[in-house]
């Protein structure tokens, strides 16, 4: 079973290698005929190829959106493919396509940690360079990846936020996903430490699980609003909390009286920052995650780095940046969406 | 299969013949002739030592408890709305899961069929922009009935048990629900406004999810208790063989509870996407057992022909309220699930020391001269 598929997938690729191979001559041949002079640079012509994990997937638009407006600023050409389906090694063909197409750089965010590291250690052979976002392999199959967040930085952001709105004083909660979520737990530490260093006066008085469940998250923050009668902020660090809990807010009369902030998506907050429930929430921004990781690219490509810790480069409106350990490249801090920029992000 | 103290008609009594023991004790004569006390004493015994008010006192003191550790827990204008709206979609499913637990079965399949529908409900109003409400709903209904005719069909027809049955539905719905969804989720901004506000719509500080889910106690209710082809649902549990031999149409009883069942699920998906207004590939998932749960706690017994969908309401606003209640009163969030667990176990620990005491009463009436 496994060696038909295997080998008609052999068959295909190598069918499909021809025709590209035929139709890339052509394009070659009047790419040289135009561009005449460059002939340096022809060697490091940048073509880059993202893979998402599913094609289809709002926030994958919008991170490979600002990769492609990148690439093209840089002359490069761009091109997204990928599977329907995120399933583990949906992407390996779509990786072996690009290599045998000798595309200059592969842009993934794997849907495996090791599945597709093979493939990629094949393109890498090739002369294809490598970086992942959004969602990494282990380290030995790729040159770069670009991360989207830190967690201390994504636990200030929110420690700074609520406080923010809070006036800096008063009891607040937290509505986590799972009580044994290791990143989330921790968040919830870096923010414990936060609050106990920096803000005397806030009170973190519940930690409650909604188990990344619409309903229970939804039933739990009207539990927190019960309890604790002079609650003033909660923070929500999970994308399905957040949203149940300004659900439950934007119905309640402490609507506008309880502070929410933490993680969400544009999508799933537009209606409660529209209607004031919520002032503002965090995450980064899928664009620039998309953008930088076209700019990484490009760097390696043109042999600016190699990709090793303490190697910088620059991309454009995004400043400076540095590798870090496990040749990691961190996108900042996260990304404020309120009501004044949320109707630019469809994810 | 044992009969209730109270409510059921007392079909598994020998012959007795009352007039002719003055000897037995007041207790075992009101057993086998309770006709022997005035009816309004009758009603009033009966409505106190119905398991049905028993339910009733417990979540007064839960309330009362929580009321008096922090008042807005009733008094409160989001109290007071939290307290009626919160159990108003379990009270609904409890209702379908009580109809078909006391015909012997059960439906497992109620979380898929209320995720299912939710996720409908998300998707005619993406689709189909401007559709009516009242048209959203019948969809819920007729989609959820449609696939409890699947599981009554299979039960009724293949003869297998229905906890099998329904399990294997509960994947293959699921599994319906998450090809179709996949990833993607029904946002609130996707869902009208009217719709969404209908989950917090109030009448007289009354929610109107609320008086959905009594309209349909009320209607199921009545059905089962006065209806002679509700009663058979009581007989077909109490002893289905029996049932058959008396020439009761048992399928068609079954089925009918199957599709009930699956429609209030149905119509339960809908009021999901109206108070939560987001709607994933998981929704629902789970609750299912907290219907069961809701169902025994409310005096239903598990093997069927005994206990009211009164019951099963109580036991779901009972369920659902203790669960709100318990973090107010300081017990941490690993503890309450404990508990729940605690009061199915006392419900049923009850239901069986109710059930031996009933027949051993019957039988010392029986071996009376």
């Amino acid at each position: 079973m496994t060696s038909i598929s295997r080998r008609s997938a052999v068959l295909g690729v190598a069918a499909l290698t021809a025709g590209l191979a035929l139709t890339g001559c052509t394009k070659a041949a009047t790419d040289s005929g135009a561009a005449g002079t460059g002939a340096a640079t022809a060697a490091a012509k940048l073509s880059v190829v993202f893979i998402p994990k599913n094609l289809g997937n709002p926030y994958f638009d919008t991170s490979d959106a600002g990769g492609k407006k990148v690439v093209e600023s840089l002359g490069g050409t761009y091109s997204e493919v990928g599977p329907q389906q995120a399933s583990p090694d949906g992407q390996v063909q779509y990786i072996n396509t690009a290599a045998q197409q000798r595309a200059s750089a592969l842009v993934v965010s794997a849907n495996d940690p090791k599945a597709i590291g093979d493939a990629l250690n094949q393109a890498r052979k090739g002369g294809t360079k490598v970086v992942t976002f959004d969602s990494d392999t282990d380290p030995q199959y790729r040159d770069l990846f670009i991360n989207q967040a830190s967690p201390d930085g994504l636990a200030k952001v929110e420690v700074d936020g609520i406080t923010k709105q809070i006036g800096d004083s008063g009891e607040i909660a937290i509505l986590s996903a799972s009580a044994n979520a290791t990143n989330q737990n921790a968040w919830i530490d870096l923010m414990k430490k936060d609050l106990a260093a920096n803000h005397p006066n806030v009170k973190l008085v519940d930690v409650v699980y909604g188990n990344d469940d619409d309903q229970t998250s939804f039933d739990k923050t009207a539990a927190l609003l019960q309890t604790h009668p002079n609650l003033k902020g909660i923070i929500s660090p999970t994308t399905v909390g957040i949203a149940a809990a300004a659900r439950y807010l934007s119905t309640s009369d402490k609507k506008g009286k309880v502070a929410l902030t933490g993680l969400g998506t544009p999508n799933q907050m537009r209606e409660y920052v529209k209607n004031g429930t919520v002032n503002e929430f965090y995450l980064w921004n899928p664009a620039d995650l998309g953008g930088l990781a076209a700019y990484a690219a490009d760097a390696l490509v043109k042999g600016k780095i190699t990709g090793k810790e303490g190697d910088t480069f620059t991309a454009g409106e995004l400043g400076d940046f540095k590798v870090g350990a496990n040749q990691t490249v961190l996108l900042g801090d996260p990304f404020a969406f309120n009501a004044g920029n949320i109707d630019q992000f469809t994810f | 299969m044992t009969p209730a103290p109270t409510q059921e008609p007392t079909v598994s009594v020998p012959d007795a013949q009352p007039g002719i023991q003055p000897a037995v004790t007041s207790e075992t004569q009101l057993l086998v002739e309770p006709s022997s006390l005035s009816p309004r004493r009758r009603i009033v015994q009966g409505l106190l030592r119905s398991r049905e008010f028993s339910i009733l006192v417990v979540l007064l003191l839960v309330v009362a408890a929580a009321t008096i550790k922090n008042p807005s827990f009733l008094l409160s204008s989001s109290g007071w709305r939290d307290l009626l709206l919160t159990p108003s979609m379990l009270i609904v499913l409890a209702v379908g899961q009580a109809a078909v637990i006391i015909t012997r079965n059960v439906d497992l399949s109620v979380g898929s069929v209320l995720g299912l529908t939710a996720y409908l409900t998300g998707r005619l109003f993406i689709d189909h922009p401007g559709l009516p409400i009242v048209a959203v709903f019948a969809a819920g209904i007729l989609v959820g009935g449609l696939l409890g005719l699947v599981n009554g069909l299979l039960v009724a027809l293949a003869r297998v048990p229905a906890l099998v049955i329904t399990l294997g539905t509960l994947y293959i719905y699921r599994g319906i629900v998450l090809s179709w969804a996949g990833s993607s989720r029904i946002n609130a901004s996707d869902l009208p406004p009217d719709f969404l506000s209908l989950g917090t719509a109030q009448v007289l500080t009354i929610p109107v999810l609320f008086i959905v889910a009594l309209a349909v106690l009320g209607a199921v209710g009545y059905y089962l208790y006065t209806a002679r082809s509700g009663r058979e649902f009581y007989a077909i549990g109490s002893d289905p063989d029996a049932a058959v031999l008396y020439g009761l149409n048992v399928r068609r009883r079954v089925l009918s509870a199957f599709v009930l069942s699956g429609a209030l699920a149905g119509l339960a998906g809908v009021v999901f996407a109206a108070r939560y207004g987001s709607v994933s590939s998981d929704a629902g998932t789970g609750i299912e057992l907290q219907a069961v749960a809701a169902v025994v706690i409310g005096g239903v017994a598990i093997f069927g022909g005994s206990g009211t969908v009164w019951g099963a309401a109580l036991g779901a606003v009972l369920l659902v309220t203790i669960n709100r209640a318990l973090p107010m009163l300081g017990i941490p969030d690993f503890w309450q699930q404990a508990l729940v667990g605690a009061l199915i176990l006392s419900a049923i620990v009850l239901d069986r020391v109710l059930a031996a005491r009933q027949s051993r009463r019957l039988v010392e009436a029986r071996d009376l001269p």
